[in-house]
């Protein structure tokens, strides 16, 4: 790992038990997140995005219910680099919440609803650090105020029902960052959210980020919000990253054939109130990861696979520019055809 | 001379009670009421889909199910195909309630796991249509799911046997089946990852020009609104602030509240992180909203003045209402702080629009 990332990932492979054997859902995840610089991960439900992630977190049932293999390298406190996966439950727990955060997409379903909001921050804060109680309470007022709640002194003492969408979601923000974490997972913050308040959610995690340096895995299936909060951008597809780059890459050149679905499915806002005909569309279903297609995993619902290459070489993850790789056997052509329809 | 619309609705009012808590019950107050949708004015034309849009919390729901004598409203006049349905008993609303017609967001509660996919699509013609008999019903039932892109061998099969996108056809096909004159659609897609968004707002757009749907789609998605809408009502706090067609709406909003949140959208558009305006805290109270106007609260243009009068909604422009005293604001356009995309060649509207996408584009539709 070098010394400006914060959490490299290597050969991440997760696989469930079904039956006698394993499944793969996983295959061979590898990426860094740099301090200040902010990964989106986006894919289509069943893609395998919040597998990855909460394999990362070791959130998933233990072995031998799962099996993780490769390595999620992160820094401790010291700066000494540890592993998460290797690492047992009785120290993941140390460094979860505390190197390591997570939020999830429903803040009411992630947030304790028999407990104050101030008494579960300070929970956090106390269960990695020794505090008096006094103490933590006083930390987890100034995280609310950091996390622009309004009235912070009243809402320390509400229960989660008592506050809205986006003031839940705000509170599980600041228990994520309690323990100034290098690295935040957010698994699809905003979804649930207002747009007038997704944006309030974006603004905030970037003013934080600029603040703190941490490096943040964004998890989203919105490409608007990718545009938004990333700076590079992976796609998911049956376990398998097909595509990943900057930003400005993958949105505005995508290559591999999924990323161009799923861009062309989106209804394009500029054309709003035109006659615009049919969006685009992918035909089919995400498959199912015990009966994997053979091949490309894509090409029973690609309409440039081709018999033959498609469903019998399996496409390794190419890079094509700098920074920018792909997994698909045929690129190069579609690449000169796009030329040549221009 | 000019048709009437389908659907007209006058001062419309829904208000619930709170629920009153121990001590409120001693002291017998009864002032509070969750004003859920405080005085709407609305009609929407044969043939035309309206969009409804808004905030968790503006009423567009209440205001659907108002619409369709769910929730049979407070106060105000429901008039549809020049009959007012409003005082009617559901012996009476029972021919009107086969025209109309709803789809629901979760395909995963709106359908009753212990039905065949036939049995659910037959349902409504059992009520409706009791001269079927079984067979006419399963054929009707077959129709309605071939209409929505599902083979017919399909209805004997339960609803868990299918994806979310398949539910949502199939509560699609449901409410077809008894062939209504108008659907109100409630979040239809937004439980749906986005390429299956498509094809259910591909075959809205099939449909409706098929059967020659009238519609009220409430969303809270501006971009699947500027899609599938003729026309576009903006809500806050259970009232229209602005409404419009829907161009008109994207070019020239005239409402603080409309422009707001249409820059909030995200657009995929790398590197152009625009000039945001960003709303603060949340929607207030219904129980007990701001006096005046209900956005301003949370409005940049704010005056003393907008604190007096509720502003009414006024026509500034052919078909162009917006209820906001402020004539002199040069509100922003999401169409305009952006380059256009054929002016710009690194846009990605551009981009995906010259791949084309043959194959992938044409399966499902």
């Amino acid at each position: 790992m070098n010394a400006d990332e914060k959490i490299a990932v290597a050969h991440l492979n997760v696989a469930f038990r079904k039956g006698a054997g394993y499944v793969p859902v996983v295959h061979d995840i590898n990426f860094t997140i740099g301090a200040g610089e902010t990964l989106a991960l986006v894919g289509e439900s069943g893609s395998g995005k919040s597998v990855t992630s909460l394999a990362i977190m070791k959130l998933l049932a233990e072995a031998p219910k799962t099996r993780i293999d490769g390595s999620a390298i992160v820094a401790d406190r010291h700066g000494a680099p540890i592993d998460l996966v290797a690492m047992g439950e009785q120290q993941m727990r140390h460094v979860r919440g505390n190197r390591v955060a997570m939020i999830f997409q429903e803040p009411l379903t992630s947030l304790n609803p028999v407990h104050r909001v101030g008494d579960q921050i300070a929970e956090a804060i106390r269960f990695h650090e020794s505090l008096s109680k006094a103490d933590a309470r006083a930390r987890a007022l100034a995280l609310l105020e950091q996390v622009g709640i309004p009235e912070p002194v009243k809402r320390l003492d509400c229960y989660p029902h008592e506050l809205s969408g986006g003031m839940r979601q705000r509170v599980m923000i600041a228990i994520a960052l309690a323990m100034e974490p290098d690295v935040l997972i957010a698994d699809e913050p905003t979804t649930a959210l207002d747009v007038t308040v997704q944006a309030q959610i974006l603004d905030l995690l970037r003013n934080l980020q600029k603040k703190n340096g941490m490096a943040i895995l964004f998890i989203t299936h919105n490409f608007g919000v990718v545009a938004e909060i990333a700076d590079r951008v992976m796609v998911m597809y049956a376990g398998r990253i097909v595509e990943q780059g900057s930003v400005s890459q993958v949105l505005s050149s995508p290559r591999m054939p999924y990323t161009r679905g799923l861009l062309a499915a989106v209804p394009r806002f500029e054309q709003a109130g035109l006659a615009q005909g049919e969006l685009g569309t992918i035909a089919g279903f995400v498959p199912d990861p015990s009966t994997p297609p053979s091949g490309c995993a894509f090409h029973p619902r690609c309409g440039y696979s081709i018999a033959g290459r498609c469903d019998q070489q399996a496409p390794v993850l190419e890079e094509i520019e700098m920074g920018h790789q792909l997994r698909c056997v045929r690129w190069r052509e579609l690449a000169t055809e796009q030329e040549g329809a221009r | 001379m000019k048709e009437r619309p389908l659907i007209d609705v006058v001062g419309l009012k829904k208000y619930f009670p709170v629920r009153k808590t121990f001590l409120a019950h001693r002291r017998d107050r009864d002032d509070n009421l969750v004003r859920a949708v405080d005085g709407v004015d609305l009609s929407i034309a044969r043939g035309e889909v309206l969009g409804l849009v808004g905030e968790s919390g503006s009423g567009k729901s209440t205001l659907g199910r108002s619409l369709m004598m769910l929730d049979p409203p407070t106060e105000g006049h429901i008039v549809f195909d020049n009959v007012e349905i409003t005082p009617f008993n559901d012996r009476l609303l029972k021919p009107y309630r086969k025209r109309m017609q709803m789809i629901f967001q979760d395909p995963y509660g709106s359908l009753n796991p212990r039905m065949s996919v036939g049995d659910i699509l037959a349902m409504p013609l059992r009520f409706h249509n009791p001269e079927l008999d079984a067979a006419g019903r399963r054929e009707k039932a077959g129709q309605a799911l071939e209409t929505v892109g599902l083979a017919a061998q399909y209805l004997d099969r339960y609803p868990h046997e299918f994806s979310g996108g398949q539910r949502q056809r199939i509560g699609i096909a449901r409410a077809l089946t008894l062939e209504p004159e108008f659907i109100m659609a409630d979040e239809p897609v937004s439980a749906l990852d986005v390429s299956v968004q498509a094809q259910v707002l591909n075959l809205f757009a099939r449909i409706r020009q098929q059967m020659n749907l009238t519609m009220l789609f409430v969303t809270h998605d501006l971009a699947v609104v500027g899609h599938i809408a003729d026309r576009v009502a903006v809500m806050y706090l259970g009232r229209i602030v602005e409404i419009a067609p829907t161009r008109e709406l994207f070019s020239h909003p005239r409402h603080p509240y409309t422009e707001a949140l249409m820059s909030a959208i995200p657009m995929p558009e790398p590197g152009q992180r625009r000039q945001r305006i960003v709303l603060q805290g949340d929607i207030p109270s219904p129980i007990s909203p701001p006096s005046g106007c209900a956005f301003r609260t949370r409005c940049p243009y704010v005056l003393p003045a907008c604190a007096q009068d509720r502003p009414l909604l006024r026509e500034v422009s052919a078909g162009h209402g917006v209820a906001c005293i402020r004539d002199d604001l040069g509100l922003v356009s999401p169409l305009t702080a952006h380059p256009s995309p054929s002016a710009s060649t690194t846009s990605l509207a551009s981009t995906t629009s010259a791949y084309s996408l043959p194959s992938i584009a044409n399966v499902r539709s």
